[in-house]
């Protein structure tokens, strides 16, 4: 028989009504990297949360290498060697990496940081990861503050390594040297469970996958005898085409929406942010943006929503300057805007609040006279939730319970519920599991037949090619040159996104 | 001379006064630091006054008397926690309602009280001793060292815990419970076992802070003898940035506005055009407080990110909840 470190059996896990984890069985080998793949909701936060002693399962039961276990406490699963790289960071943001790293372990009474220092220095170059240690958590890039949450484990000398979603938030480049040390990992001994949405990911880095669907373990699959199209159908539940579908506008809806011309933008150091941008985007047009992540992407979408001033240029809206205007006029021309940021979590919603709540706070700007229309409110949550397929007992969950990918279907759904003319949405399937990618882009499509003019700050190339008419790209504030997507390649985008022109290449 | 003599007496009640708020801040700043508000501090301050005085009066013992209040203070923080960290009730109210039965239990307990004084033999412990040599010192002197055991212990407790909370392994770990109780528990640590500790000790120390009046300062007891001191307090612990050496400086600076209002009590101020306007002792003893809202206003344009408060405070922690 196959020998586990980790059995998972017929765990289940309710919250109130909701049930997150529904028997499901998960066993880990030796040595091996398992991904665990599923919906948005599909519990598979929920179900590590309890092999790293977060949550208490209502039922089921764990083995440690063949033997029963309790975890009480994450304390617990910690002595057993397990180490969790949270979906949504758990670091202290005004301490220091050494100090995030020194939580929680047993020693002497001082603390000696240089000593600490030096030894966690030598893990980190042991396992080939770059990292300052004295650098303050709030001063940290998501992938530094990920970096430190690998140390933490690794410091710990944990065994089996659970991340959940680490590459969400991460670059191209980074996700290469992210694979790089959970390789190194493996061939030292260790276990891994990674989550993540990106089947290429999946392919890549797993041993075995482990499907879920609405709480239930559907499946272990051998990686290297399967493949995405299966792997889509066990987690979708039915098969769906992978494929992007380009619509076209009538030819009557569009006409010249947005024109931005020479626009500079400043940082708080006076460094120019954006510099000299200009382009043009038309009604029922997608226009997509990709860049390296911080080439400008945040401050182009802010400055036309009013949250920056420009200190040049001009941004013209159906004939009328909008640069002056602030952010809440700006909504009411028409403009909406939804930016996933890197962190996920900061991003336009009040947590507490419900999603009923949360859709009334935009839709009360529209509104006249003092009291709340809740009744609209109402109506407009539950045409959300029907449409972007959002997973949640009712309207009035508190947002923050909700998925993290359900999260932000809820911020996007809401910019759309407005009905807007032209819609800024960046990022907008960060973490978003496969069909709701493609549901998501096939809201977009709608949109845009239906003459709504989208600016799109992409990530992935091939999404950027399959879904937009134009691709403008950006490198470090300055337009590089905007291309037509039917006819560019992924070769020639990414050069540009390393700052060359198009008329500088040989084609 | 004169006038250098009189400033130093006017340091040295500086101290006493800064004293009682220094016990205060420095038990407040641990209950903080885990990220727990409690505005519970004049209650518990009057708490520890009255046992202490009560078992002085007693007992005749000096040190059984600042036990006794430091577990009354202890006592009164942990109706607290049990109702904060374990039924993770609202801190904000729980607070409240620990002063207003601190000062209706201070009120009952002290009732046959007032009447009495305190045997010599429990005073005796507390009695000013001079520092050989350092009490010479013009000015400084008699503020520092010429004073009560008690004003020293302070001092050395507002050292300690500096060390202790910056140094120690344990002070990593309340910081990081304040700051964000989901990673220090994901990191293993025992939370509640933290916070039970620091809140019971943080009380230790209020009640300690109420007992200097009754054992050493007045030494009497009087209804609602430490006069809002504890409302003082919490402004302090912001005042301080949540650190204890910066807590010593804030104590006796707001001891030095107390004892200004005893000093210039009915000083008569010759007023423009004749005549003359005695500074009441009302508008005097309001000083301290008119200082509070300065310094709330002060604090509010703080931005350094070490200087804000612990980012859990007044939070509730539930490890199932997101
Ligand atoms: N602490 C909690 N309180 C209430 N509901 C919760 C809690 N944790 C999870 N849930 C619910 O359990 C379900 C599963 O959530 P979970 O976070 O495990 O999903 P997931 O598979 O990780 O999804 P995603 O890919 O979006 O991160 C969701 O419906 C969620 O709302
Ligand atoms: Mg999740």
């Amino acid at each position: 028989m196959q020998k586990y470190d980790i059995e998972l059996i017929n765990i289940s896990k309710s919250f109130g009504i909701v049930k997150a984890n529904s028997e499901i069985s998960l066993s880990i080998a030796p040595g091996e990297i398992h991904a665990l793949l599923g919906e948005n909701g599909s519990g598979k936060s929920t179900l590590m949360n309890i092999l790293s002693g977060i949550y208490t399962p209502d039922e089921g039961i764990i083995k440690l290498d063949g033997s029963e276990v309790k975890f009480n406490s994450p304390s617990d699963s910690i002595a057993a060697g397990i180490g969790m790289v949270h979906q949504h960071f758990k670091l202290v943001d005004v301490m220091s990496a050494t100090e995030n790293i020194l939580i929680g372990l047993p020693g002497g009474l001082f603390i000696k940081p240089k000593k600490a220092t030096r030894e966690i220095q030598a893990v980190a170059d042991k396992y080939g990861l770059k990292i300052d240690l004295s650098k303050k958590v709030y001063e940290m890039s998501v992938s530094e503050k990920q970096t430190v949450e690998i140390m933490k484990v690794l410091y710990r000398g944990a065994r089996i390594l659970i991340l959940d979603e680490p590459t969400a938030v991460l670059t191209p480049q980074e996700i290469v040297s992210l694979f790089g040390i959970l390789r190194n990992m493996k061939a030292s001994g260790c276990s891994i469970i990674i989550i993540t949405h990106k089947l290429n990911e999946v392919m890549e880095i797993s041993d075995r996958v482990t499907v879920l669907h609405k709480g239930r373990s559907i499946k272990t699959l051998v990686t290297s005898e399967t493949d995405m199209t299966e792997l889509t159908t066990l987690m979708v539940g039915k098969p769906i085409s992978l494929e992007i579908k380009r619509t076209d506008a009538a030819a009557e809806l569009i006409k010249p929406l947005l024109e931005v011309s020479d626009l500079t933008v400043l940082n708080a150091d006076k460094r120019e942010v954006l510099d000299n941008m200009s382009f043009t985007l038309s009604s029922g047009e997608i226009l997509g943006v990709a860049g390296i992540a911080g080439s400008g992407q945040k401050e182009l979408c802010e400055t036309i929503a009013g949250l920056q001033r420009a200190a040049s240029g001009d941004i013209i809206y159906k004939g009328q300057s909008i640069i002056k205007m602030n952010p809440r006029d700006i909504i009411k021309k028409g403009i909406t805007m939804s930016f996933i940021p890197e962190d996920r979590l900061g991003m336009g919603l009040v947590g507490g609040m419900s999603v009923i709540d949360n859709v009334i706070l935009k839709k009360v700007q529209m509104q006249k006279g003092i009291i709340v229309d809740r009744k609209a409110g109402k109506k407009a949550a539950e045409r959300m939730i029907e449409r972007f397929g959002i997973n949640t007992p009712s309207t009035h969950t508190i947002v923050r319970k909700l998925s993290g990918g359900n999260i932000q279907k809820v911020l996007l759904g809401r910019e759309i519920e407005m009905n807007p003319e032209l819609l800024i949405t960046a990022y907008p399937v960060r973490g978003l599991d496969i069909g709701a990618s493609y549901n998501i882009y096939d809201i977009l499509n709608e949109q845009k037949s239906k003459g709504v003019g989208i600016l799109f700050i992409g990530e992935d190339l091939d999404v950027l090619l399959g879904l937009c008419d134009r691709i403008m790209v950006i490198h470090s504030g300055k337009n590089m040159g905007i291309v037509d997507a039917k006819s560019t390649t992924k070769e020639k985008l990414g050069l540009m996104m390393l700052g060359q022109r198009p008329d500088d290449m040989a084609s | 001379m004169d006038i250098l003599n009189s400033i130093g007496l006017f340091l040295q009640s500086t101290v006493q006064m800064g004293t009682i708020l220094l016990f205060a801040t420095l038990g407040g700043i641990l209950c903080e630091r885990v990220g727990h508000l409690n505005l519970g501090i004049e209650g518990m301050m009057l708490m520890g006054a009255v046992i202490g005085f009560f078992t002085g009066y007693h007992t005749g013992s000096g040190w059984a008397a600042f036990i006794a209040a430091a577990i009354a203070g202890g006592f009164g923080a942990l109706i607290y926690a049990v109702i904060t960290v374990t039924f993770l009730g609202n801190q904000i109210v729980t607070g409240l309602v620990l002063s207003i039965f601190g000062t209706g239990f201070s009120s009952f307990v002290g009732l046959p009280l007032s009447t009495v004084t305190m045997p010599q033999s429990a005073m005796a412990p507390f009695r000013a001793f001079k520092v050989p040599l350092l009490s010479k010192i013009p000015v400084l002197g008699p503020a520092l060292f010429e004073q009560s055991i008690y004003v020293h212990i302070g001092l050395i407790l507002a050292i300690f815990m500096y060390i202790y909370i910056n140094k120690t392994r344990f002070g990593l770990n309340l910081r990081a419970i304040g700051e964000n109780p989901a990673s220090a528990d994901a990191s293993g640590i025992n939370i509640n076992l933290y916070k039970y500790i620091h809140i019971i000790v943080g009380g230790m120390l209020c009640g300690l802070g109420g007992a200097y009046l009754t054992l050493v300062y007045v030494p009497l007891w009087q209804d609602g003898i430490t006069s809002g001191m504890g409302w003082i307090a919490v402004t302090l612990i912001i005042f301080s940035s949540w650190n204890p050496i910066k807590a010593i400086f804030s104590a006796y600076l707001f001891g030095a506005l107390r004892s200004i209002g005893f000093k210039l009590q009915n000083i008569q101020i010759p007023k423009i055009g004749g005549g003359t306007f005695i500074l009441n002792s009302q508008l005097l003893n309001m000083l301290p407080y008119i200082m509070t809202i300065v310094v709330l206003v002060i604090i509010a344009l703080r931005k350094k990110r070490e200087e804000q408060p612990p980012a859990w405070l007044s939070l509730p922690y539930f490890r199932e909840d997101r």
